[in-house]
């Protein structure tokens, strides 16, 4: 790709360079609040992505992501709880078990669509919710303190704030990496081609359902590595981690951001929760604001701010967008 | 008999309504085949049986020798058999090229290759280029296909169906909404196709029907009434009362 | 076997209010294409309603019809301000929009009633117990919501299968240019729909807040299973949605009350007393999951959706 200086890019770029100083800022500017806020951005914008690229680029409308979130976070939190406290261990296991989810879910999922999907994956979502909850040993309801963050080696330590943001940081800048190679490569073409029309891609000779399963797959194990990025950065998990509006607060991040494109869900995190910490300084009641706002984004600014970023640049000619 | 697509006794009834009853069916290889028939003969529920949109309720499909009466439609796809619709879909928010070259890449193995930029490959895109360049798009290529005409649509559509390089093509009613002169320019390139190509058309407009069918069958509620040569169909009295009577006053006689 | 026919009927019971928001939501989902998150918050305000209302008129009936009228101008309000521009927009849309108006909704409440939940007490004429079946004694309470919920049912019946009103519904949902064509006012119609949803909704929600607390959040817990049902009985069906209804209620009270004890027997105490509980939450489910192996459509699917 030759990447031309649009206004888009340009602020693509700044953003990404904003986020790598921002320990800067924190540190100079004594602001330490601020590097606590931006891990979390950057956590969630990590799993904002990786839902982007079932809903976004698959047309998949999973409200069940935020299962995933708990799925990693619980692998860590689990093994920790038991004595295992390996990264090396704990971060594999996440990624698997929530790869495993993801397969069971997706197979039973995919064989329907439009609302029965929506309403399927919000169901299974919540059933992990519930499995969660139930887990008495592991605190149940209340959930689970994380004694001590995931170890790997010298001298990666993840209780630095800052050495645990630039970790978080570089996933997520890897994250996006990884989804923009995916939908340009030839599976993500025919993820792109079963979102734009399922029934030609079966009549012209693909099997959609395999390709659809494994892209739900690939999602569900990013967004458990944001899981298990969470559980330490909060050193806790429950399953309030899971519930089914942190779904709907991950879909919000990718339709703000706009659908897709690959950064947009970055842009996305970051305007939700940074509105959210501004309405949540001026009222107790912030989420009167935040929900009709909402609904204004839907009527009147479905492009999110990717959308209205390509509209502040000159009109590209006849060419295809990617 | 030395048939490519074979069908017989094909059965398909949504609730009480019989949308094809008891269809046989023979295409040579090497032949255009035109399925004509009124509106609601059962034409085009013919044809997504045949291509595996639609399962048959009873009766079998041979393709190539092939028993195909039960395969999903990629797997028929795959064995040569491609299909065009008549309401134009296509990837409207991909460019015209990247549509083509998707029916390449479905003929080109399994695509879980997960890193290389599809679109600087080859081995899609010059197989794409060409079956554009065969049916006069090529100049298209990088428009998105949202904005094409009508009949343009309809040239992609066949581009599509050409990529694959396929044994068989099922058209769906390629002439329809095409201008006189759209039209005269499909003609010309369904005759150069079929010297290459075993067709079965699906076509409304007659005269472009007998310029261009080796065989034609008529379907008249869901029932095949006659199969035979363009002259002995023009000649026969059945086709006639129940069909082609309707025309002749249109003035295509 | 007094326990078992007991919990039967509170099966039976809640099976019936799940009805009544289901059907809700497969209406307005039939008939205007929508997709409702917001369907849990009316419930919500049902409740509210109806602790509010009950407790400034001291009549328990009196507050329930007021909260019903209530919720029903609240959800025409919610149809004119806002539902009515998503009409025919993307089901993603749907889903932002409403779940905007969920936020606002619980928000509002807390703001207006705070965030400790109500209760609403019976009165002592529905406090008390009847003898079923020699021997065995049943909550009137619980007795009166079946009778009512039952009720509504079969109004529910004879409103879309023999009136006027349920032609255009049942033509809506199949053919919505026609009934345009026919001259109805589409626009009231919606509205009008959209309103009877909302008042089963908060039906729903004002017979279930002497049971529960009332409290912010309710309506996204029951939500969720008011969506399994919609998927088990296809969506846009209500007939599907009474039947899937009385299956998830059965299930989801027998598992609770009996699960544990079959572990119980099947294992150790120890692996049930940790296990039951996560387990019979997931009963429900597995229902789901098994419905859709075999019917992915779900079990009485209109067909065209």
């Amino acid at each position: 790709m030759t990447a031309k200086l649009t206004v888009r890019n340009v602020v693509v770029a700044a953003l990404l360079i904003a986020l790598a100083l921002l320990p800067v800022y924190a540190e100079f500017g004594g602001n330490r609040f601020v590097l606590t806020l931006f891990t979390r951005i950057v956590i969630l914008a990590m799993a904002a992505v990786s839902l982007n690229l079932i809903l976004g680029f698959g047309g998949m409308m999973s409200f069940g992501h935020a299962a995933y979130l708990g799925i990693g976070g619980y692998a860590v939190g689990i093994l920790a709880h038991e004595g295992v406290t390996s990264g090396f261990v704990q971060w594999p296991v996440a990624l698997a078990v929530s790869a495993l989810f993801a397969l069971v879910i997706g197979a039973l999922s995919l064989r329907t669509r439009g609302v029965y999907f929506i309403m399927i994956t919000l169901a299974f979502a919540q059933m992990a919710y519930y499995i969660v909850s139930g887990l008495a040993r592991y605190g149940g309801d209340d959930g689970l303190t994380i004694y001590k963050r995931s170890q790997f080696f010298e001298p990666l330590n993840l209780s630095s704030k800052v050495q645990f943001y630039y970790l978080c940081l570089a996933l997520l800048y890897g994250s996006v990496y990884v989804v923009y190679r995916l939908i340009n490569s030839r599976f993500g073409l025919v993820i792109q081609g079963a979102r734009s029309n399922d029934t030609r891609m079966r009549a012209i000779g693909f099997p959609t359902y395999r390709y659809k399963l494994a892209c739900f797959v690939i999602a569900g194990t990013m967004c458990g590595l944001s899981g298990a990025l969470l559980a330490n950065h909060t050193d806790f998990v429950s399953p309030a981690m899971m519930y089914w509006t942190r779904s709907g607060d991950l879909i919000i991040m990718v339709v703000l951001g706009g659908m897709g494109s690959v950064a947009g869900p970055v842009f996305g995190a970051v305007a939700l929760l940074v509105l959210e910490e501004v309405l949540s300084s001026i009222t107790e009641y912030w989420q009167i604001i935040l929900g009709p706002l909402l609904l204004l984004v839907v009527l009147f600014a479905r492009g999110g701010i990717d959308g209205l970023l390509r509209q502040a640049g000159p009109k590209p000619e006849q060419k295809v967008h990617q | 008999m030395s048939a490519l697509l074979q069908v017989e006794n094909l059965a398909k009834r949504f609730g009480g309504i019989i949308a094809t009853d008891d269809i046989v069916l023979n295409v040579a290889a090497g032949e255009l085949h035109a399925v004509i028939g009124p509106n609601g003969a059962g034409k085009t529920t013919l044809i997504a049986q045949l291509s595996g949109q639609l399962m048959a309720d009873s009766g079998r499909i041979h393709f190539e020798g092939h028993d195909i009466t039960r395969l999903p439609p990629y797997k028929r796809s795959a064995l040569g058999l491609a299909r065009s619709f008549q309401i134009t879909s296509l990837f409207l928010d991909f460019s015209v090229l990247d549509n083509v070259a998707l029916a390449v890449q479905a003929r080109a193995g399994h695509s879980f290759h997960f890193w290389r930029d599809a679109r600087t490959e080859t081995a899609l895109r010059e197989p794409a280029r060409a079956a554009l360049a065969r049916v006069g798009l090529d100049k298209r290529a990088d428009w998105p296909a949202s904005a094409l005409s009508h009949g343009e649509h309809r040239q992609l559509e066949l581009a599509m169906a050409l990529a694959g390089s396929p044994r068989m093509l099922l058209l769906d009613e390629p002439m329809a909404g095409l201008g006189p002169e759209e039209s005269a320019r499909m003609v010309d390139m369904l005759r150069a196709l079929k010297k290459e190509l075993t067709i079965l058309l699906v076509e409304h407009d007659m005269e472009a029907v007998f310029a261009l069918a080796d065989r034609i069958t008529v379907l008249v509620y869901g029932r095949v009434i006659a199969s035979g040569k363009p002259d002995e169909i023009r000649n026969n009295a059945a086709v006639r009362d129940a069909y082609l009577g309707e025309n002749e006053g249109a003035g295509h006689g | 076997m007094t326990l078992f026919i007991e919990q039967c009927l509170n099966g039976l019971q809640f099976g019936l209010l799940l009805f009544l928001l289901a059907a809700g939501l497969t209406l307005v989902f039939g008939i205007m294409d929508l997709v409702n998150l917001a369907h849990g918050s009316l419930y919500m305000v049902g409740a509210y309603f109806a602790a509010t209302f009950a407790a400034f008129t001291g009549s328990f009936v009196l507050g329930a019809v007021l909260a019903l009228v209530a919720t029903l101008l609240v959800g025409m309000a919610v149809e004119v301000i806002a539902m009515r521009r998503l009409y025919g927009r993307d089901h993603l849309d749907h889903v932002l929009g409403t779940f905007g108006l969920i936020l606002f909704f619980d928000e509002s409440v807390r703001l207006i009633w705070g965030p400790a939940g109500l209760s609403l007490p019976l009165p002592p004429w529905l406090n008390t117990s009847v003898q079923i079946l020699p021997g065995v004694h049943y909550s009137a309470y619980r007795l009166a919501i079946i009778v009512v919920t039952l009720a509504v049912a079969a109004f529910l019946y004879f409103l879309v299968m023999r009136t006027r009103i349920g032609m255009l519904i049942r033509a809506g949902a199949s053919n919505r240019e026609m009934v345009g064509a026919l001259g109805v006012n589409i626009k009231l119609l919606y509205t009008l729909v959209f309103g009877l949803g909302a008042a089963l909704a908060g039906l729903a929600g004002l017979m279930q807040a002497p049971i529960l607390t009332v409290e912010i959040g309710m309506g996204e817990k029951i939500l969720i299973l008011a969506f399994v049902i919609t998927v088990i009985g296809g969506i846009g069906s209500i007939r599907g949605a009474l039947v899937a209804a009385i299956f998830v209620g059965f299930i989801d009270t027998l598992g609770r009350a009996f699960f544990p004890d079959m572990l119980r027997l099947m294992f150790t105490k120890e692996v049930a007393a940790t296990a039951a509980p996560a387990l019979s939450s997931m009963l429900i489910y597995l229902l789901m999951a098994i419905v859709l192996i075999v019917k992915p459509e779900g079990l009485f699917s209109a067909g065209n959706r």
